[in-house]
């Protein structure tokens, strides 16, 4: 405990001397002047303390606490009391009147959450499934949000119009990502996926004739719903039961297909693509299929993101957004729907739930995904692969 | 040759050498451990801001241009070997035995985190950066087309990358870290301290992009919060366009990339000066998917 302690102390002193300059110097260059502060320093060296402490407390029973956990308590999948019907009711019924209950703004976090949730799940079908790194999703999800407002600009379309078009559009332009990338393996494909969603963002940002450049396009309508006139508050709650129908949607769909021969063509393909080529998988169709269905979710949710807010612009689709579906998609696990769905609450949730912290929010954020990682590294819920259970058949 | 031409082409060299001295960091740390270290874009930022800092200290206690000069670019490249030290025991050392994705979403974690630390303990906007170079003169018929801080920036950046070759070739550091970039199993089998060399590798690629980030900070005159992100970006591309794992290739990259960026704003229009980096890289990938100088990865089946 005192040699604990003392290496703290020394770890403590460390971090101090680190954050010196930055935390405890303040140049004013217009006055020729130093601030010094000193109780920045002091306050930095205790939380350091603490969770120095706390760290190298938890790193050496890290195998105890945390990786050997998932059998009996991480695993919902197999846990009785989600799979129990009282559990599920109770739970979908809550689910269902949340935006009954709540006021508006907690509606449209959750709106916000689901539509974070569906990106999870479609970047999970590359990532989590096919093994293909991809760091511009965010660009999908941009092509989806960018087909209805420009449609809805120039032409006029309604968003239930726009929808279809939003969505195969979006996959339209994974299958097109898809065909160069065939070829690359890994960071390769990482480092493209990144460019092309870059690409993206700056031709909106910087095609100011059609996309309307920086300052993005305002005013799209909500979705209809048979030519009834909604108010702002119902309509809200109307677009919460749209998503909730959507994420289901986008949950069946990637449930039934990782389990069909296409999702089991993933699977085998991010294991092993030579071994998987010689049984006779089509590598390319493959691969583009999984890009195609993976972009048709962001183009979708996209049209759904760019009808809440009534107003798109390029930054909503920046890198950091790409980073954070991958981050959900990764911290819950990949390949885990269960994860996906957990994830979204800690990635979407937190930083929405955390405003009273103000600035110190995305610093938690940014340490929470560190501290995740390095205690838990292969995500919230380990992914189950489905198993024949050969006693039983006959 | 044109006047112009000319004043773009070294324009990108300048370019070009900034994002290899970054680039460097990306290529060793991905060489030796295969992380694409996505914080190191954020070193790259604090060692500009540390470097303001002590260059503001030493500027009022009136030492001369050139002395602050070097004061700055010491404690810069000090301090960001310290954090990136740092960075590696925290956030990477426990994830050796994991997933590859799991070291690059806690880089990604690192480096928000970076960017917030900085807003936070100094400001969010942008701050001005004093010419440390002063006032060089170059011979006339020069200064038509070359200002006199790329011709530093350019000169420095040569020279770093060829005394990291040489170091990488003929210590026995070096040897230790192309050992365990080929087979780092096999090298710890023969005695090389793996942990040492990777935080190692990590310190000299932080305290190369110090060198970078005082370099053009003192060039260009300002810097934020943000800048390290879309140069770390780009840095990384140009690692990627050398063949990711190579020191040359990343000098030979970054300088392509510098040049194209150059060129294509130049000629073309500056508004997609990125779009043109990014579609080159894609392209060049399209063709060479291992980059310039990258070694073609046979699979044993």
């Amino acid at each position: 405990m005192k040699l604990r302690i003392i290496h703290s102390l020394i770890i403590t002193f460390w971090f101090m001397l680190l954050c010196f300059p930055l935390v405890v110097l303040k140049i004013d260059y217009l006055e020729k002047s130093i601030r010094f502060r000193w109780i920045n320093l002091f306050l930095t060296g205790l939380c350091v303390f603490f969770i120095s402490l706390l760290w190298r407390y938890f790193l050496s029973r890290r195998r105890k606490y945390f990786l050997r956990l998932p059998e009996h308590f991480f695993d919902l999948h197999q846990s009785r009391l989600i799979r129990s019907k009282p559990f599920l009711f109770i739970f979908s019924l809550v689910f269902l009147s949340l935006p009954l209950i709540l006021p508006n703004y907690h509606t449209s976090i959750l709106i916000t959450a689901m539509i974070y949730v569906v990106l999870g799940l479609g970047l999970n079908i590359v990532v989590g499934l096919a093994g293909l790194l991809d760091l511009g999703y965010a660009a999908f999800f941009a092509i989806g949000g960018y087909s209805f407002a420009l449609l809805n600009h120039y032409f006029g379309f309604g968003f239930w119009a726009s929808l279809p078009i939003a969505a195969s559009l979006a996959c339209l332009g994974g299958v097109l990502l898809g065909i160069p990338v065939l070829r690359l393996r890994g960071d390769y494909l990482a480092i493209v996926t990144l460019g092309f969603g870059e690409i993206i963002r700056l031709i909106l940002e910087n095609w100011e004739a059609f996309t309307k450049g920086p300052s993005g396009i305002p005013d799209l309508p909500k979705p209809g719903l048979f030519g009834i006139q909604l108010d702002f508050y119902s309509s809200t709650i109307y677009l919460y039961y749209l998503l909730i129908l959507c994420m289901l949607a986008a949950i069946l769909v990637t449930k039934r297909l990782s389990y069909s021969k296409t999702g089991r063509a993933w699977v085998a393909l991010r294991e092993d693509e030579i071994a998987a080529q010689s049984m006779g998988i089509d590598t390319t169709k493959t691969k583009l299929t999984a890009f195609g269905i993976g972009a048709f979710w962001a183009g979708i949710v996209g049209a759904f993101f760019a009808s809440k807010n009534s107003f798109v612009d390029p930054s909503s689709f920046t890198f950091h957004e790409s980073a954070i579906i991958l981050s959900i998609v990764v911290l819950g696990g990949m390949g885990s729907i269960l994860g996906v769905i957990l994830a979204t609450m800690i990635l979407v949730l937190l930083p929405e739930y955390l405003r009273f912290l103000e600035s110190y929010r995305m610093l938690i954020f940014g340490a929470i995904m560190v501290i995740m990682m390095v205690f838990r590294p292969e995500g919230l819920v380990k992914s189950v692969r489905q198993q024949y259970d050969f006693k039983n058949l006959k | 040759m044109d006047l112009y031409f000319l004043e773009l082409f070294f324009s990108g060299l300048t370019r070009g050498g900034i994002y290899t001295l970054i680039a460097l960091g990306y290529t060793m740390v991905y060489g030796i451990i295969g992380l694409i270290n996505f914080a190191h874009g954020e070193i790259y930022m604090i060692a500009a801001f540390i470097g303001l800092t002590f260059a503001g200290i030493f500027s009022i206690l009136q030492f001369s241009l050139i002395s602050i000069l070097l004061i700055a670019v010491f404690f810069a490249m000090l301090f960001s070997a310290a954090y990136g030290y740092t960075i590696e025991k925290t956030a990477y050392k426990p994830l050796r035995q994991a997933s590859r994705l799991a070291p690059l979403i806690s880089a990604i974690g690192m480096s928000i985190f970076l960017r917030e630390y900085v807003i936070l303990a100094q400001t969010p906007d942008f701050l001005a950066f004093p010419m440390l170079f002063g006032d060089l003169e170059l011979p006339e018929f020069m200064m038509d087309f070359i200002q006199p801080t790329e011709t530093i920036i350019i000169l420095v950046s040569f020279f770093l990358v060829g005394i990291l070759l040489l170091f990488i070739k003929h210590t026995k550091t070096g040897k230790a870290m192309r050992a365990i970039s080929q087979d780092r199993e096999m090298a710890m089998l023969l005695g090389v301290n793996s942990d040492k060399i990777i935080s190692f590798t990590f310190m000299v690629g932080s305290l190369l992009a110090a060198f970078g980030a005082i370099l053009i900070s003192a060039h260009i005159g300002q810097i934020n919060y943000n800048i390290g992100f879309i140069i770390g970006i780009k840095a990384f591309t140009a690692a990627v366009l050398g063949g990711i794992g190579s020191i040359p290739g990343a000098a030979l990259g970054g300088l392509t990339l510098g040049l194209i960026e150059s060129f294509a704003t130049g000629y073309i229009s500056s508004d997609y000066e990125d779009v043109f980096a990014f579609g080159i890289l894609v392209l060049i990938l399209i063709f060479k998917p291992a980059g310039f100088l990258g070694k073609k990865e046979h699979k044993k089946v």
